[in-house]
């Protein structure tokens, strides 16, 4: 019961801020949107019993990588009004027909979904940190540090994009 | 019924008063003691001592009339206070403040919850107050509040990667993250963490000073460079906000170091047997000791040292303190698996 | 009573509302951000399945997506920053100079 209201509430919560990050006229208040939609995906995460991924997005996704968006944004600060829509009707008959793909793919889930029975709800021991950090150091090695140098690769990447003179 | 909903609330009401007590009479402390090292002394009018000061900031603060800027942006505006003052009174919610006690049946745990991935979750929500100083900054649409607010951000984002390196090592040696694990952790070995990583201690000392915005880091809202730094266009009830945000930080800095390397709420030496008549002090009565003296030494330090240039504190935080908490981690992971 | 159908829903519809992000809006930093919705979506369900089937290689790799994402948003953003620094625009409509 408790369970089903906070999904919903949550549900509705992502989906209205992810909403409300398309269409914002001002860049700022859509990246302010886009940190309370990680907030909400996060607390979504914490039902889920993934209290470790839960933290972890507050703390790189929604404290670090939009930190970093915010900061672009100001320094791009733009004079003159933000974007003119180029074509209205455009974005109408681009917004039906991914409605229509959406339809379908719903569809598809509920038809596969209802075959097979979900599983109740175990518990996941809580000791998940300790599972992860076991998974990545065991069996996902190299992917772990593959995904470090990919990460110095991106660092290096940015600042060198970024300087003003080299 | 009791125990999982009434009592979390009753602590959760207890913490925050006592937390926001504690910020004001911080505020009182930290101008007597700076007073006294500069030989004179400080708020002497309101109360035996200067004792009620607060209490008539409080009031002048709320009878201030609230000024928004022409063309700020209002919601933002608005907002940016609460961003920075929530994160700073929700950290509370893990930090464990005392033994577990028993009254008629009922055991009142003594910290509000025990989060699996405690120490993770005050980091990460130190990371969200950040916002609140940027949009700060840049709802006042003004010029120096815009500039305090980049620099300012960019000083918080530079030291917390030092602050969690040495974070890591805690863990290491505790093998939780649980801060009630942490201290149980302390227990079992008989020594507070600061003595076993006095390295990890001192970084995550100047991280904290740099993290909460306080001399010798205190560039971005010191009075003599940029007017007041990112609240310059906030009075009366929002400054007010930004200001309980600042000693509230600082309070939860000290506590987390109270925790992680002090020992919590252990008494010195838990483990002596012949010392152990030091546990007759309640557990909570320890963790406020060394939480006030950790915050006496932020303000002896505010008393004392020169203020860093900025390009001088962004090049400690990046050249020197990240380097030295990860050859610290480097280093406790190997005496870890060889002795 | 929530099944992972329900996650699934969600995080299709969030996946969708990228989409749309992506493909309507001109403004380029709110296409990086559309993309990190979709991320996210994706995210969603690999962590609705991780506790559907208990175990812990879902998140495992979720943690992966988030560094790639992290990766991604840090490049994106210094290729945004250089190319206003010389055309001083963020319309992705006037970013055409390879255009013949």
């Amino acid at each position: 019961m408790v369970e089903a209201a906070a999904f919903y509430i949550l549900a509705a919560l992502i989906l209205g801020f992810g909403a409300l990050v398309i269409t914002a006229k001002s860049t700022v208040h859509s990246v302010l949107f886009l940190v309370a939609d990680f907030l909400c995906v996060a607390a979504l995460y914490v039902t889920l019993q993934a209290q470790f991924l839960a933290v972890i997005q507050v703390m790189v996704y929604a404290g670090g990588i939009v930190v970093l968006y915010l900061f672009v944004v100001m320094l791009v600060n733009l004079k003159r009004p933000p974007e003119a829509h180029s074509d209205p009707r455009r974005r109408g008959r681009l917004g039906f027909v991914m409605a229509v793909a959406v339809l379908a793919e719903l569809v598809a889930i509920f038809a596969v979904g209802w075959a097979k029975p979900a599983t109740a709800a175990g518990a996941l021991s809580p000791n998940n940190v300790e599972q992860i950090g076991r998974a990545l150091y065991t069996d996902y090695l190299i992917p772990f540090e593959l995904a470090s140098i990919l990460l110095l690769v991106a660092m290096i990447g940015a600042i060198i994009l970024a300087k003003r003179e080299l | 019924m009791v125990e999982t909903a009434i009592v979390p609330l009753i602590m959760i009401v207890i913490v925050l008063v006592a937390v926001l007590v504690t910020v004001m009479y911080i505020v009182l402390l930290e101008r007597k003691v700076q007073a006294w090292v500069q030989v004179r002394l400080g708020p002497m009018r309101v109360g035996p001592h200067g004792t009620l000061q607060p209490l008539a900031d409080v009031l002048k603060l709320f009878v201030k009339e609230d000024i928004t800027p022409a063309r700020a942006d209002k919601w933002v505006f608005t907002a940016a206070p609460i961003i920075v003052l929530v994160p700073a009174l929700i950290a509370f919610a893990v930090i464990p403040f005392g033994r577990d006690l028993t009254l008629f049946g009922i055991t009142i745990p003594g910290r509000i919850a025990d989060v699996n991935v405690g120490l993770l979750y005050i980091i990460s929500v130190a990371s969200i107050g950040i916002y609140g100083i940027i949009l700060g900054g840049w709802a006042s649409n003004s010029k120096y509040p815009l500039l305090a607010s980049l620099r300012s951000s960019a000083q918080l984002i530079s030291y917390e990667i030092a602050v969690t390196m040495t974070l890591v090592t805690v863990i290491m040696l505790a093998g939780t993250l649980s801060m009630v694990g942490i201290v149980d952790a302390q227990l079992s070995k008989g020594w507070w963490f600061g003595f076993m990583q006095p390295v990890a201690f001192f970084i995550y000392f100047i991280g904290g000073l740099a993290e909460t915005n306080r001399a010798p880091f205190d560039l971005p809202e010191a009075e003599q460079e940029l007017v007041a730094g990112f609240h310059t266009e906030y009075s009366g009830m929002r400054f007010a906000f930004y200001f309980l945000a600042e000693y509230a930080n600082m309070i939860v800095v000290s506590s987390v170091a109270t925790t992680l390397f002090l020992g919590g709420w252990l008494a010195p030496f838990p483990n002596v047997a012949w010392l152990s008549f030091l546990g007759f002090v309640p557990g909570w009565a320890w963790f406020m000791l060394k939480t006030f003296g950790f915050l006496y030494v932020f303000l002896w330090v505010r008393a004392t040292l020169p203020r860093y240039r900025y390009d001088q504190l962004m090049r400690l935080g990046w050249k020197w303190l990240i380097p030295l908490a990860i050859l610290n981690v480097v280093v406790t992971g190997l005496l870890k698996v060889l002795v | 009573m929530i099944t992972t159908t329900h996650y699934m829903v969600l995080s299709a519809a969030l996946f969708t509302l990228g989409v749309i992000g992506v493909l309507t809006r001109r403004n380029i930093i709110i296409v990086f951000m559309s993309i990190e919705l979709m991320l996210n979506a994706a995210n969603i369900n690999l962590i609705a399945f991780s506790q559907q089937m208990q175990n812990a290689i879902g998140q495992v790799f979720a943690v992966f997506v988030i560094v790639v994402a992290a990766a991604e948003a840090a490049v994106g953003l210094g290729i945004i920053l250089a190319f206003y620094r010389n055309k001083e625009t963020v319309n992705i409509d006037e970013m055409s100079l390879l255009r013949w």
